[in-house]
């Protein structure tokens, strides 16, 4: 029972964070606050997740927050590279070369 | 024989004349289709006698469980018809074959004319309304085809289109109109309607129906103010202006009328509108058949000026059935078959001899054409004898039927129904119609065959016909002049006909040439003198015409009203259909607006409470986090921002599939959510630099309108459809045999796969299809290596 008031507390506080988190991805004066802010986001959903499967009791959410890290990676290497180079896929569609 | 196949006849024989012209080269078709009219003559002549006696009522099934079937009844009046259309169809024919050479489309002419033979047997013998509908649109398309047979003339293809757009008005009414009858009797047999004629009568639809019949008929025949049509489709051929426009087509009307009065009569607005309208468009189309150059012009104006007379006596006919004066009107409608007769055998003719003069001289004009009375003495006889005819001369006997015409109004004029104010307006109509009618009759003899002084300047060096092309009308004009010598031979048939229209046994006195002197008598003698004195004069008054305003001509309101409804159609497309996207989506969801706001209103729904479950805190915060992405993305100022909150979102959905116990969907969610954003990010990287960023979102006070009830409104019902649960869920069945009867412990999974996999099924092919769709999109281009910016406008 006290278990569960703590998860609950501790869900609350993410809540919060992630309340903070889209503050700065929506102010957030450049791409790359942005981007920062939404990978922070996707970790924080992975830690509101395990612990409301504490909560739930339940094993059945730990494949989703695998999911999520490897998608938080992934989003944040795809944004991090559009910012760099101005495109995701290196493919140049009318001449269909890699370049 | 069997009535039905001669009623088919011409339609079987239509299958042929193709063939024929295509590998009979030698002999012109029309010998062959002549075949058909003959036939169907000698048919109908041999069945007067026992018509004469007794109706004859045949059944046949065609599509019984629609009520659609062959029921033939062939009266007196039927006959009649019958007689007309299959006479003179046989004499049109043999002149058609003297008419059109043989390098025009006779496959197609004949084929058109049999089809339009068929539909007008099927018109006048159908005893069942819904094959009479049939056939009556069968002989507007034929007509239609007829008209538009030199289909590289655009004055031949516009005329056409006029034709069929009124006729085809007129048919649609009709339509409406036998189905209210339909509505009220239950039956589509025309002699069963008739026998429930009190509880018509007593229905509060049986004025429409007089509305709608009236003006089905009117179309078809040509009265005011839909007579447009008919001079127009004088650029079909001449055979097809002979047959269809004055002695057949324009005749269905007048058919329709006489078959429906023993019904409609008993209203006043039916009686009223027959007789006012007849006579009108008597005067009007005689007043205007004086001013046409055109000699099928005028014979045009003509035939619609007869047929208003005709009209008008099946009105005052139907004066009978009020009480009163029953016997005293019969006369109006006998007068009416009568002159129906007479008008098919000269109006046939003079068409026949105008193709004639026009197929000799080369022209129709009748200020191109003089003195042709010398050079073409027998086509002067005949005409002459046919115009006298028209003209109500004695001893002609159109003379005959313009009597009793002037003996009918005369009498009328007495009837309880019409007041003074009434007579006397129908009395002046009567005298100026047939005035105006001795008027152009006798300027076609003036002005085509009599010598002045002009000098002839035809086209052609003028000759006379060769016999067999004179043939056809040669024995029209006789049977024109039996008629006037021994008018009582066609007692019994005309008798047959009136009965049949007034059903009542009737009785009629010997048709006499001469009643001794009185009224009516006095007026042919008075018009006789005027007219020509008028006539004389002609040039000294024509001028008269050109007083008529332009604009207020009816084929200019008529060509005005098309201008403008195709302009207003166009209007509509172009605002509606060609109008940006965000009006369309605007209409679509402002309609589902009005239609759920209707129906919240109109139905009783409330909203409950108790059930529903405690809301956590972290539950408000995850939804607060998505309104406020949702916010920002209406907010955001560039495209960029807008993809990033739209993700937000999107996980945070997923989060709340978490919250509500859904594995499997939030799995799935993320995983799409991360593609799409993907994918958003390469349609806003090919976007034009331009576009990229400054997006200008106008504030519109209509568009948030829309957007803000919309939203409530899917509120209110999400929140009505979970208040008024009706039934316990399935799901109790999955939770039970989850794994008992599909081996699995993953609920949903099992539903996936197993309990619902069709539904999977197609769901993959629907990704199949996006797939092989985008493939295609990105591979299949035109332009092929050309730099594609797109550009949008």
């Amino acid at each position: 029972m006290n278990m569960d008031i703590i998860v609950i507390i501790a869900l609350m506080l993410v809540s919060f964070a992630m309340l903070g988190i889209l503050y700065r991805v929506i102010k957030g004066p450049t791409l790359a606050d942005r981007v920062v802010a939404l990978d922070a986001l996707g970790i924080s959903l992975m830690a509101m997740i395990a612990l409301f499967s504490v909560l739930l009791n339940t094993k059945y959410f730990i494949s989703i927050i695998m999911l999520l890290a490897v998608l938080a990676f992934l989003g944040t290497t795809a944004f991090a590279k559009f910012i760099q180079k101005g495109e995701i896929v290196e493919y140049d569609r009318n001449n269909r070369t890699n370049h | 024989m069997s009535i039905l196949l001669i009623v088919l006849l011409p339609l079987i024989a239509s299958l042929l004349p193709g063939i024929l012209s295509k590998y009979v080269k030698g002999i012109h078709t029309g010998y062959f289709v002549l075949i058909v009219p003959v036939i169907a003559s000698f048919y109908f002549i041999s069945l007067i006698q026992s018509v004469l006696s007794a109706p004859i009522i045949k059944h046949y099934s065609w599509m019984p469980s629609i009520g659609l079937n062959f029921d033939i009844r062939l009266d007196g009046l039927a006959l009649l018809f019958t007689l007309l259309i299959s006479i003179i169809g046989s004499l049109v024919v043999f002149y058609s074959i003297h008419y059109l050479h043989k390098d025009e489309a006779l496959g197609r002419f004949y084929t058109y004319l049999l089809l339009f033979m068929g539909a007008m047997f099927g018109v006048v013998t159908s005893n069942n309304v819904l094959s009479l509908y049939l056939f009556w649109e069968l002989t507007s398309i034929s007509s239609f085809l007829l008209i538009s047979f030199w289909y590289h003339k655009q004055k031949s293809t516009d005329g056409a289109l006029k034709s069929m757009l009124i006729t085809v008005f007129g048919g649609l009414m009709m339509l409406g109109g036998l189905s209210i009858l339909i509505g009220i009797t239950g039956t589509p047999v025309i002699s069963e309607i008739m026998a429930q004629a009190t509880k018509i009568h007593a229905h509060p639809l049986f004025m429409l129906a007089v509305v709608l019949i009236l003006l089905a008929a009117f179309t078809k025949s040509a009265q005011f103010p839909f007579h447009i049509w008919l001079p127009d489709a004088m650029e079909a051929p001449t055979p097809v202006s002979a047959y269809l426009h004055s002695a057949t087509m324009v005749k269905a009307g007048i058919y329709l009328i006489a078959r429906f009065t023993p019904l409609f009569a008993v209203s006043n607005v039916w009686t009223y509108a027959i007789v006012i309208v007849g006579l009108f468009t008597m005067c009007f189309a005689s007043i205007k058949a004086v001013n046409q150059i055109d000699l099928k012009g005028i014979l045009a104006f003509s035939t619609v000026s007869q047929l208003g007379l005709i009209m008008s006596l099946l009105g005052i006919g139907s004066l009978s059935f009020k009480a009163g004066h029953e016997t005293l009107y019969y006369i109006a409608v006998t007068a009416a078959v009568f002159h129906i007769l007479n008008h098919a055998s000269f109006k046939g003719a003079l068409f026949m001899l105008v193709g004639i003069i026009d197929h000799e001289t080369g022209t129709r004009n009748i200020h191109k054409l003089n003195g042709l009375m010398f050079i073409m003495p027998i086509t002067f006889t005949l005409t002459t004898l046919g115009v006298l005819s028209m003209a109500g001369v004695p001893p002609f006997n159109g003379f005959i039927s313009k009597e009793m015409f002037l003996e009918s109004v005369l009498l009328s004029t007495e009837h309880p129904m019409i007041n003074t104010i009434v007579s006397s307006f129908i009395l002046t109509l009567m005298f100026v119609g047939s005035l105006f009618t001795f008027i152009y009759s006798l300027k076609i003899i003036k002005d085509v065959f009599i010598p002045n002084n002009i000098k002839n300047n035809s086209e052609k060096k003028p000759h006379e016909a060769p016999v067999l092309f004179l043939l056809s009308p040669i024995i029209l004009i006789c049977v024109m002049l039996f008629i006037s010598v021994f008018p009582d031979m066609f007692r019994p048939l005309l008798q047959s006909a009136t009965s049949a229209i007034v059903s009542n046994n009737i009785t009629l006195n010997h048709i006499h040439h001469f009643h001794g002197v009185n009224t009516p008598l006095i007026v042919t003698i008075a018009i006789i003198v005027i007219g020509s004195a008028l006539l004389y004069f002609i040039s000294k008054w024509q001028n008269v015409y050109q007083l008529w305003p332009e604009q207020l001509k009816l084929n200019n309101l008529y060509n005005f009203a098309l201008d403008q409804s195709q302009k207003l159609s166009f209007e509509i497309n172009r605002r509606l259909v060609y109008h940006s996207i965000r009006f369309s989506i605007a209409s679509i969801f402002s309609t589902l607006l009005i239609i759920t706001v209707y129906v919240f209103l109109k139905t009783d729904l409330s909203i409950y409470f108790e059930s529903i479950a405690n809301i956590r805190l972290y539950e408000l915060i995850l939804i607060l986090i998505i309104v406020i992405a949702t916010i920002m993305i209406l907010k955001a100022q560039s495209r960029l921002f807008s993809i990033i909150m739209l993700s937000a979102i999107g996980y945070s959905i997923a989060l709340l599939f978490v919250f509500f116990k859904a594995p499997d969907l939030a799995l799935t969610q993320l995983s799409i959510e991360t593609i799409s954003t993907a994918l958003f990010l390469m349609c806003f990287y090919h976007m034009p630099k331009k576009y990229r960023h400054a997006e200008e979102k106008k504030f519109k006070f209509t568009n948030v309108l829309i957007a803000l009830s919309t939203g409530v409104i899917v509120s209110l019902i999400a929140l009505v459809s979970y208040s008024n649960k009706h039934f316990t869920s399935i799901s109790e069945y999955y939770i039970k045999n989850v794994y008992d009867l599909a081996a699995g412990k993953n609920m949903v999974n099992v539903i996936l796969v197993d309990f619902r996999g069709f539904d999977t099924l197609f769901e993959s092919s629907v990704l199949a299809i996006a797939g092989i769709g985008i493939y295609t999109l990105i591979r299949l281009r035109k332009t092929r290596g050309e730099q594609n910016e797109e550009t949008t406008r």
